[in-house]
């Protein structure tokens, strides 16, 4: 049995997948990235070949692609990726209807257009600042004193959310301690944070179109809230792996099957560089 | 690298050898530049007067027939961003009291100006006057700058653009006729001005002289825009092209631009003849929309050239160029009607490929055989970037290209993100595969 690898070093948090012949995900991992990009990607690697029950020495992992913004700091990769390309993939892979993809990280809300085969036919990302990413509700989440896993259930109880009027990471402690000093509830507060945070991901999917069937991947989509607030403002439901947050390490293991099964010889997406 | 004759730009046959006319364009054109700056630099001490004005309508015929220089002050900023130092021009326009959000060309000339000139490629002299156009909104606010600090005649030459995208009109209608006795005033202002800071009667012969060089190096510069078509490309539409536009601007209505874009299309002809392409093996053809960005502007390219992308076209080429891609001829036998007609037609062109270029990109497209095309809307010029979305949105939804859309900046480069640039440019590539991939397999999108 061939085993592929997929290591996504994100700005926060680092993911590994391995998946077996049959494109079945074996072992996965989630480390904090930290200062030690390297490192992370190794330790990650390490836990999901553990979790996979994986033994290096017997049946090794025959190729790596490393993705995210540390994909070429994946020392023991065998070549590197974009996440727009590995989320597709991923995405496509999950769920064959796909044809949009929001990806919302820790510092990047990605929108990108699939064919159904999972290539990239367009794709825009947020501006270089921070506003409207998962960096923005974990600044609420501290300004709140709420943990990031509570965001969304405390959210939800809110009947009547509060407007929001900013997305900027770095004014968020103010603006939202403001909203709290004029008496605002915590769950209203959080709910106006989701419906911004929403909003700019539909700004940014609107560039590409919105076309059914919409996937929710990265690490946001673990957040309930997010996920209700986002099906409220489409008018439908999109899909959620509870595998979304390894989506962008699971298509660059895909990749690297391609290149197993190509048997190294491939003219396909990794050897074009 | 090879190519076959069926590729080549009309008139682009075999050439004997002429293999070490191989890079001269880049390098005289270098030469040319450090040549012009040190012109700059000692004008003053011979007496001689010189002028501030920019790209879009510099009017160089008619201030080269009085012997006045022409200074750039787009060229000045970009070559202090491309040396690296052009933070502390901007800073020093920032302290002035000018905002982040003012154009960094503006701010890195204002930190030009209260430094006396100093520039690294030479001293910069005080202007007599400045002659600007409407081309670009900030140029207005630019010469008023001037104005207060060295108590100059500045020269505005409003010229009308286009009515509507994709509607032009010519000698003969009725508002273009009116447009060029508008514009025709305007150049007898100018004159007018001229005479009295010089203290020299016009000369239209000298003013003949200078158009007919114009002439030469509109007709060379169209021909080279052309000889792109060729598959391997001749030259760089961005980083050569660079090149070409500072000489295009700098030595406008001289004799040595001239001969400097007859050499170019010599050596683009002979390369282009013998399949010989730029530095790098051509895997994807793309065409350049916006301003470069100087402050990594060597390692941008790279990102593109690292995957075998070349830049085969530039909007830049168009709307820098003060309208030689058009290859307008001036009819020397009515000079000041014709100098008008050209002002009027180059000007609106320069406009229109900036605000309507999607035409001229689609249009690029098939004969260019271009796979992708980049936009590079910048922070600083607006004029420049507003609409670049939808333009990008209209020329997908015409052509179906793949498209790449960046933003930085060209001069700041507290707005230059190369990691991010960097992961969207590999994103772009990694799709532009997978469509080649898809077209080779006969699929459609």
């Amino acid at each position: 049995m061939a085993y592929a690898g997929g290591v996504d070093v994100g700005s926060t948090q680092t993911k590994a997948v391995i998946i077996n012949e049959d494109l079945q995900i074996v072992g996965r991992a989630l480390v904090d990235t930290g200062s030690n990009v390297v490192v992370a990607a190794q330790t990650a690697f390490d836990i999901a070949l553990r979790d996979g029950n994986i033994h290096e020495e017997e049946e090794g992992v025959e190729f790596v692609v490393g993705t995210g913004y540390g994909r070429y700091k994946v020392t023991f990769g065998d070549s590197q990726t974009t996440e727009i390309s590995c989320h597709g993939r991923g995405a496509v892979h999950m769920f064959p209807g796909t044809r949009t993809v929001v990806d919302m990280g820790g510092q990047d809300t990605k929108a990108i257009k699939v064919t159904p085969s999972g290539e990239i036919l367009d794709f825009v990302m947020n501006d270089k600042c921070a506003a409207g990413t998962g960096r923005f509700l974990g600044a609420a989440a501290s300004a709140l004193g709420v943990p990031l896993g509570e965001l969304g259930p405390v959210a939800l109880r809110s009947t009547r959310p509060t407007k929001i009027s900013t997305t900027c990471t770095v004014f968020a402690d103010g603006e939202i301690l403001s909203l709290i000093g004029k008496g605002k509830k915590v769950e209203d507060v959080l709910l106006g944070v989701h419906h911004s945070v929403v909003s700019r991901a539909l700004s940014l999917m609107r560039r590409v179109g919105i076309d059914k069937e919409v996937t929710f991947t990265g690490g946001v989509a673990n957040n309930i809230g997010m996920v209700t607030v986002l099906n409220e403002e489409l008018g439908f439901d999109c899909n959620v792996s509870s595998d979304s947050h390894f989506m962008g390490a699971l298509g660059a293991a895909l990749f690297a099957m391609d290149r197993i099964k190509a048997g190294r010889e491939s003219h396909g997406l990794a050897e074009v560089k | 690298m090879s190519t076959t004759t069926s590729n080549l730009p009309q008139g682009a046959a075999a050439t004997k050898d002429k293999s070490s006319i191989i890079g001269r364009g880049n390098k005289d054109g270098n030469q040319l530049f450090r040549d012009w700056y040190q012109e700059l630099t000692t004008a003053p001490s011979r007496g001689e007067h010189s002028a501030y004005v920019f790209v879009m309508g510099s009017l160089a015929e008619v201030l080269q027939s009085f012997d006045i220089h022409t200074i750039f002050p787009e060229v000045n900023g970009l070559q202090t961003a491309v040396r690296h130092v052009a933070d502390d021009y901007i800073a020093q326009g920032e302290d002035y009291g000018f905002s982040a959000d003012v154009c960094a060309y503006v701010k890195a000339d204002v930190g030009l100006q209260l430094r006396g000139g100093d520039h690294p490629m030479g001293k910069i002299p005080k202007p007599s006057m400045a002659v600007y156009t409407n081309a670009c909104n900030t140029y207005l606010k630019w010469a008023e700058i001037w104005e207060r600090m060295y108590n100059m005649p500045s020269v505005t030459i409003d010229i009308p653009g286009s009515r509507a995208a994709g509607r032009h009109t010519w000698s003969g209608h009725v508002d273009f006729e009116n447009d060029l006795k508008y514009v025709r005033g305007q150049i007898g202002e100018l004159i007018t001005v001229c005479e009295t800071v010089t203290g020299k009667k016009f000369d239209i012969d000298r003013l003949r002289e200078t158009m007919h060089h114009t002439n030469v190096m509109m007709e060379r510069y169209e021909r080279l825009i052309e000889l792109n078509k060729a598959k391997p490309a001749p030259y760089n539409a961005v980083t050569d092209g660079t090149v070409y536009l500072g000489v295009a601007n700098g030595f406008r209505g001289r004799a040595e631009g001239a001969k400097y874009f007859t050499d170019l299309v010599e050596e683009m002809e002979y390369k282009v003849a013998n399949g010989i392409g730029t530095t790098f093996e051509e895997k994807y053809r793309l065409v350049f929309v916006g301003v470069p960005c100087y402050p990594i502007f060597r390692r941008f390219n790279e990102m593109f050239t690292e995957w075998g992308g070349a830049f085969v076209g530039s909007s830049y080429m168009w709307f820098a160029s003060g309208g030689a891609n058009t290859g307008f001829q001036y009819d020397l036998d009515r000079p000041l009607d014709s100098l008008a007609e050209g002002l009027l037609v180059t000007t609106r062109d320069a406009m229109d490929t900036m605000f309507y270029s999607n035409r001229n990109i689609v249009d690029t497209i098939e004969p260019f055989g271009i796979d992708g095309v980049v936009y590079h809307p910048i922070k600083s010029c607006r004029t420049v970037s507003t609409g670049l979305a939808d333009n990008r949105r209209a020329v997908i939804e015409e052509s179906g290209a793949a498209t790449l859309f960046v933003e930085s900046d060209h001069m700041d480069k507290r707005v230059v993100s190369e990691a991010q640039l960097k992961n969207r440019i590999d994103a772009f590539f990694e799709g532009l595969a997978t469509r080649r991939v898809r077209q080779s397999a006969g699929e459609s999108r």
